[in-house]
């Protein structure tokens, strides 16, 4: 099992105030899989997110990344595993400020050492991929929404990693951009990079291979469903 | 590699606040000159002094009557003065000395053709000139009879000549200090101003006859100056002076002396102890401006850790670890001190060059100088950049991801 887990709940605050963002979650994604979570904003669902991505600690319970169980890891080594096996991509782009698309790109290779002419390289390619050969020296300020998101997917792909962490990437721009930048994150889950991706809106559920709804900080719901084929999309264009 | 990119970003982050980084680069910059140029001062001028005090000869001793007392001038209370009989007695008595100034000061007025100037009036014997390194520019000096019988004649020295003659001939002039007339006879080469900003020029000497009757009248004579023929020979000398005054003055053994005889030796440890102290304490002061500035360092810096705590988070996500983060910070405000730093070493090396140009003392520049300010500044930026950059890289990737 790529990711798992085991009765996680988080806490915040303590006593009467207390409040449960997430209570005892049973989850576990496979390789490959393109996991939407879905709810109500205060379901727990970025939460979880954040704990798959190892940005956050559960308050109970275990979390194990490819069965090996992470409660008992300091910040380093939440890094060192964010850095080797995680990409992710924001809401909020979360590019750096007057720093162009490719230097953005480059930034998790720079933290990984690798060579900063394998690094240039790296990152053209994954612009590239996303569709933005040619803006590789814009700045973020001159980039549109959509094509912000994709510098981040860029980022996120770039270090080859195992799973890419997407909270509403699609909350930020308009249904055409949306629909880009669904595509390009299917075409990564073709590539066997798993997906697991925070929305709120059915329409960008549907790209994916399994949607978990939350609640109150439970799961719901966890349904398997055929994902929408984005050759559909091209063939409809076409 | 992490180094390199870190330095990169620091430019850029500097470039980016250019009035901010360069109001906290000045806070170093400031430090670093002033204790450069408070060193190189303090060195130019004690090295100033040696030199002055070696021009003086280190072969002379004075005697003065009054207790001595540590480090500062003799205590000349009630102690009875000394008088030409002294100043033979050690002439006859102790061996390998080259001449001995039994010598009386006054202030007095010269007077002149309508010029007038307050100067030093001195009164000695012939050998004054050898024992206080006085050379002559024209004239002579005092001949044997002059000096016995008291005649008025004067040596002038170059500020007094200056001021009274200005480019006419001196020699064989007459000239009034008060009531007497004195015929100059010789001007005396001039020696410049002393390290203690005294123009050593402007005096008068007349024979010590004179003196005593005409002008101090008095037959006290106020201090006598020897010269050991032999430098190596001034320590002996000198007990031995001790010894035959204690006798002269009816001293019982052991009891405190009342007069004093030093050696250039010792003036020379004296004055180098009291430039070394302020030099020291030049450079306290310069110190605290660096501490000052390694403070304005810290501050910014925890500045730009609270207003880049979002970047510090996406760069945690993305695969930063903490002592990433903790390098990143540590660079820039290293970087940010050492530019300080270099800017510091530029203007405090111009600036002691020009002082001590100006004051006319000689530059003492050793590489200790510019390294060790340089190794401080640094110093500074990670001591006082070390607590903010650990505060940046201790932060919660999702909080700091949430910080807006």
């Amino acid at each position: 099992m790529l990711m798992s887990m085991q009765r996680v709940s988080k806490l915040y605050g303590e006593g009467e105030s207390e409040i449960a963002a997430l209570r005892e979650i049973e989850l576990q994604i496979d390789t490959g899989e393109f996991v939407a979570l879905m709810g109500p904003s205060g379901s727990g669902k970025s939460t979880c997110l954040n704990i798959l991505g190892c940005l956050d600690v559960p308050t109970r319970g275990e979390y194990l990344f490819q069965d090996v169980p992470t409660s008992r890891f300091d910040n380093d080594q939440r890094a060192r595993l964010r850095r080797r096996f995680l990409g992710f991509v924001f809401q909020g782009f979360n590019l750096l400020p007057r720093t162009s698309a490719v230097e953005n790109v480059e930034l998790p290779l720079m933290y990984r050492g690798v060579h900063a002419r394998v690094r240039r390289a790296r990152a053209m390619e994954a612009l590239a991929q996303v569709g933005l050969a040619g803006r590789e020296h814009h700045s973020p300020a001159q980039l549109s929404g959509g094509q912000q998101q994709r510098v981040a997917i860029a980022r996120a792909l770039v270090t080859d990693p195992a799973v890419v962490l997407a909270d509403e990437p699609t909350g930020n721009v308009d249904t055409a951009r949306a629909r880009e930048i669904m595509e390009v994150l299917t075409r990564l889950n073709q590539r066997g990079i798993t997906i697991v991706m925070v929305t709120h809106e059915a329409d960008m559920a549907l790209y994916a291979s399994r949607v978990v709804r939350f609640l109150d900080g439970g799961i719901v719901s966890d349904v398997r469903q055929t994902p929408l084929a984005i050759a559909t999309a091209e063939g409809a264009a076409a | 590699m992490i180094v390199w990119n870190a330095i990169h970003e620091t430019l850029r982050q500097l470039r980016r606040n250019p009035m901010r980084s360069m109001l906290t680069m000045l806070g170093i910059l400031i430090g670093v000159a002033a204790v450069i140029a408070m060193i190189a001062l303090g060195r130019g001028a004690s090295a100033r002094v040696g030199n002055d005090l070696s021009g003086l000869g280190q072969n002379l001793l004075f005697v003065v009557p009054g207790a001595p007392s540590s480090g500062g001038p003799p205590h000349r209370n009630d102690a009875p003065p000394f008088d030409e009989r002294d100043a033979r007695a050690i002439q006859r008595e102790i061996t390998g000395i080259a001449g001995v100034a039994p010598t009386v000061t006054r202030s007095g007025v010269a007077v002149y053709a309508g010029q007038s100037r307050r100067t030093t009036v001195n009164g000695s014997s012939a050998a004054y000139f050898t024992v206080m390194s006085w050379h002559l520019a024209t004239g002579r000096l005092f001949n044997d009879a002059e000096l016995r019988v008291g005649a008025p004649v004067c040596v002038l020295g170059q500020t007094v000549r200056n001021a009274l003659f200005g480019i006419t001939d001196p020699i064989g002039a007459t000239i009034r200090i008060g009531n007497i007339s004195l015929r100059v006879v010789g001007v005396l080469a001039p020696k410049g101003s002393s390290s203690f900003g005294q123009d050593q020029d402007d005096l008068i000497v007349v024979p010590l006859a004179t003196h005593q009757r005409r002008i101090s009248g008095t037959h006290d004579v106020e201090a006598i100056f020897v010269s050991a023929r032999d430098e190596a020979e001034s320590g002996r000398i000198r007990a031995d002076i001790d010894a035959l005054m204690r006798v002269r003055r009816h001293l019982h053994v052991g009891e405190t002396p009342d007069f004093t005889v030093r050696d250039m030796k010792e003036i020379a440890a004296m004055v180098g102890s009291i430039t070394g102290v302020l030099t020291s304490l030049l450079a306290a002061i310069a110190a605290i401006s660096l501490l000052v500035g390694g403070i304005g360092i810290m501050n910014i810096m925890l500045v730009a850790v609270s207003e880049r705590t979002r970047e510090i988070g996406i760069r945690l996500a993305i695969g930063a670890l903490g002592r990433d983060v903790l390098a990143q910070f540590l660079i820039e405000s290293v970087v940010l001190s050492a530019i300080g730093g270099i800017a510091g070493i530029t203007l405090g090396l111009t600036g002691s060059y020009a002082i001590t140009r100006k004051l006319d003392i000689p530059l003492e520049i050793d590489p200790l100088l510019i390294v060790v300010p340089f190794a401080f500044s640094a110093a500074v930026g990670v001591l006082f950049g070390y607590f903010p950059a650990r505060k940046a890289a201790r932060l919660n990737p999702i909080d700091a991801l949430r910080h807006e």
